[in-house]
């Protein structure tokens, strides 16, 4: 068995600044999380994982495929989808259609079966929408499966955004920063949920996440990134006391009188 | 019950007022008015399409016997319906605002007008052509096909482009089409350039139907057929792509539609409606040229589709009809009954409006209360007549 995914040296370059540089990446199963101050290059290399970006360096594979030069749509088709930091649903189409259009790259039907109203397009669409409201289930907005999504409250928001995901059948799933506005206890229930996915599914997650409580207690894995760089990786309570961590999120300590704690 | 009653008796009642007073435009927008009373207020179903089908199979016709003018609008409004449906799935599903859409119905009113008159042996010498009517039901086809791979070839350049620079893009390409139109009568003639196609041959009509009849029923036919593909596809999941695309292109990507194939598909979709209705329309007028096609075309029928209601079917098919009836009869009507007040010398508070300057002409009233018509709707009904609305689903729990 391949390793699931992993990037190497992924370098990125927005004119002269480099967002992300040699950064390597890897994760075979559970949930990985990624942590860094803002501007470190999280969302960047979200970007470049599921298409968005090309990267100017380096390799990104899922199980043994190259992932770079591929379109958006063919990297959700092999199995890797996402959630936006700044949440981004179709806001005039109802929970379960959002839900549908993440469908969209497991349906193999052909104009002509649309047109014609074949036997073939109504099974593939009754199956399509239990498998949505099982989904809308799933996350627990079963009961705003009609409403327009620029209605839901927020935390239902996110939540859709994450069924909306899973509906395209990912083995791996990129979640950016899924608890933002959430309460200690929101964020708690969906990390229960995140568990019971890789549980049930068997689904590899990875997090880009602000709330530490959430990620020391969820993660397997942290990958810490600062300025572009990777400056650690490891289990949760390694990373935690990582000096270079530290002063990252802090700052230097002052070690001589008069020295200053960042350039 | 009484709302049947009501709608049954409307109906009947001012189709047998048109038949009394045929010239009477009041009457007969007084029908038309019926018939929008039948597809807006709450009937059992079965009575709401039943009527629909009886007025415009049936009553319609009878009125048209009766003035065959009024027929004439039917079809126009069949024609700009087709129109609207063909761009609503363009800019109304799909969020891509195409400033140049009559450009597809020309391909298809010339893909007809050139081989279905003597003018394709100017093109291609010999006395081949005209064509016999009857392959005009073939290039209804033929029209379809050719608009849809227009629409794909304009699609092609443009789809890394949103908003702004896609109208503008499209606004050229509208342009580039009426300008081809216009000056394609050199090195090889073409188009025959600004003096226009004619004659164009029409079709050999089913059991001996006069052409007035014809062109209404077969624009009725393609109508009916437009609105179900139209439903159909946005009922699937090219519909719900299509509003994706339209919601958030980005995170569309993202979710697996693919981007270039639904873009394509939505612009020849839309262009092949236009497309089959291009045919139809250069077969009835018999003569074509290129000042049928202008950028005004074009706005018209995206002011269609938004007083309709963007990427609303029932939108769609009212906005084209008002505006149609607006200024086939409306504004017509309203510079006519200006003229006579004007001929007749009434005064207004001391002043003779024969004196007008010519500069106040009636007929310049017309466009000004087209334009503030407009107006109005977009500040007090933006979204339309009739807005789309969501499907809402039957759950089972």
């Amino acid at each position: 068995m391949p390793i699931l995914f992993e990037a190497r040296g992924v370098t990125k370059r927005f004119g002269g600044l480099t967002a992300l540089h040699d950064v390597d990446f890897a994760i075979d199963r559970g949930i990985s999380s990624i942590i860094g101050p803002n501007g470190a290059g999280k969302t960047t290399l979200f970007n470049i994982f599921t298409g968005l970006y090309a990267a100017d360096e380096g390799q990104v594979a899922f199980r043994d495929q190259p992932l770079l030069g591929l379109r958006p749509d063919q990297i959700t088709a092999l199995g890797i989808c996402r959630t936006f930091q700044n949440i981004r649903l179709f806001a005039n189409m109802t929970a379960i259609e959002n839900v549908l259009v993440g469908m969209n790259s497991r349906i193999s039907l052909h104009l002509w079966d649309v047109l014609s109203r074949s036997p073939r397009f109504r099974r593939t669409e009754s199956e399509l929408a239990s498998r949505a409201v099982g989904l809308l289930d799933r996350v627990g907005l079963q009961v705003s499966a009609n409403v327009v999504a620029r209605n839901l409250p927020y935390g239902d928001r996110r939540r859709l955004e994450l069924a909306r995901a899973l509906a395209s059948e990912p083995a791996l799933l990129l979640l950016d920063e899924p608890t933002a506005g959430m309460t200690q206890g929101e964020a708690s229930d969906l990390m229960h949920l995140l568990r019971g996915l890789v549980a049930d599914l068997g689904l590899a997650i990875i997090l880009i996440e602000h709330n530490m409580r959430v990620v020391m207690e969820v993660s397997d894995r942290v990958t810490v990134l600062d300025h572009g760089e990777k400056i650690a990786e490891g289990p949760p309570r390694e990373v935690q006391s990582n000096a270079r961590v530290i002063e990252a999120y802090l700052g230097k300590r002052r070690t001589a009188p008069g020295a200053r704690p960042h350039a | 019950m009484i709302r049947s009653l009501i709608a049954v008796a409307l109906v009947g009642l001012s189709a047998l007022a048109v038949a009394t007073f045929p010239r009477s435009v009041l009457v007969f927008l007084l029908f038309q008015g019926s018939l929008l009373y039948v597809f807006k207020a709450r009937l059992p179903e079965p009575l709401r399409w039943g009527l629909i089908a009886i007025s415009l199979v049936v009553l319609m016709p009878t009125i048209g016997y009766f003035n065959s003018y009024y027929l004439e609008v039917a079809t126009q409004v069949g024609i700009f319906v087709a129109l609207a449906l063909g761009l609503n799935i363009v800019v109304g599903l799909a969020g891509l605002l195409d400033l140049g859409y009559v450009a597809f119905f020309a391909v298809g009113a010339y893909s007809w007008a050139i081989v279905g008159s003597p003018h394709a042996n100017v093109i291609l010498g010999g006395e081949s052509f005209p064509l016999a009517g009857w392959w005009f039901y073939v290039f209804l086809f033929v029209g379809l096909a050719t608009a849809a791979t227009t629409g794909i070839l304009l699609g092609l350049p443009v789809l890394r482009l949103h908003g702004d620079y896609l109208a503008i893009v499209t606004l050229g390409f509208g342009e580039v089409i009426r300008v081809l139109a216009n000056n394609l009568d050199k090195p090889i003639n073409f188009t025959n350039g600004p003096k226009g196609i004619t004659p164009i041959s029409r079709p050999p009509t089913p059991f001996g139907m006069p052409y007035g009849e014809f062109f209404y029923f077969l624009a009725l036919l393609i109508v009916v057929a437009v609105i179900i593909v139209n439903r159909r596809l946005e009922d699937s999941h090219v519909g719900r792509a299509w509003e994706a695309i339209r919601e958030d292109e980005l995170a569309a990507r993202a979710m697996g539609v693919n981007l270039v194939r639904m873009k394509l598909m939505a612009f020849a979709c839309g262009a092949s409606f236009a497309g089959v209705m291009g045919v139809l329309f250069s077969a009835k007028q018999v003569f074509i040229n290129p000042e049928s096609f202008t950028f005004l075309e074009s706005i018209g029928v995206l002011a269609m589709v938004i007083l309709g209601g963007m990427g609303s079917i029932p939108g769609a098919i009212v906005g084209a009809t008002v505006v149609t009836v607006l200024n086939l009869q409306v504004l017509k009507g309203f510079s006519l009954w200006l003229n006579e007040l004007k001929n007749a010398g009434v005064t207004v508070l001391g002043y003779s409006l024969a004196d007008l300057p010519t500069q106040f002409e009636p007929a310049k009233y017309e466009r000004m209360v087209f334009g503030i018509i407009l107006v109005l709707m977009m500040i007090f009904r933006p979204q339309g007549i009739f807005p789309a609305r969501r499907r809402q689903r039957e759950l089972a729990h």
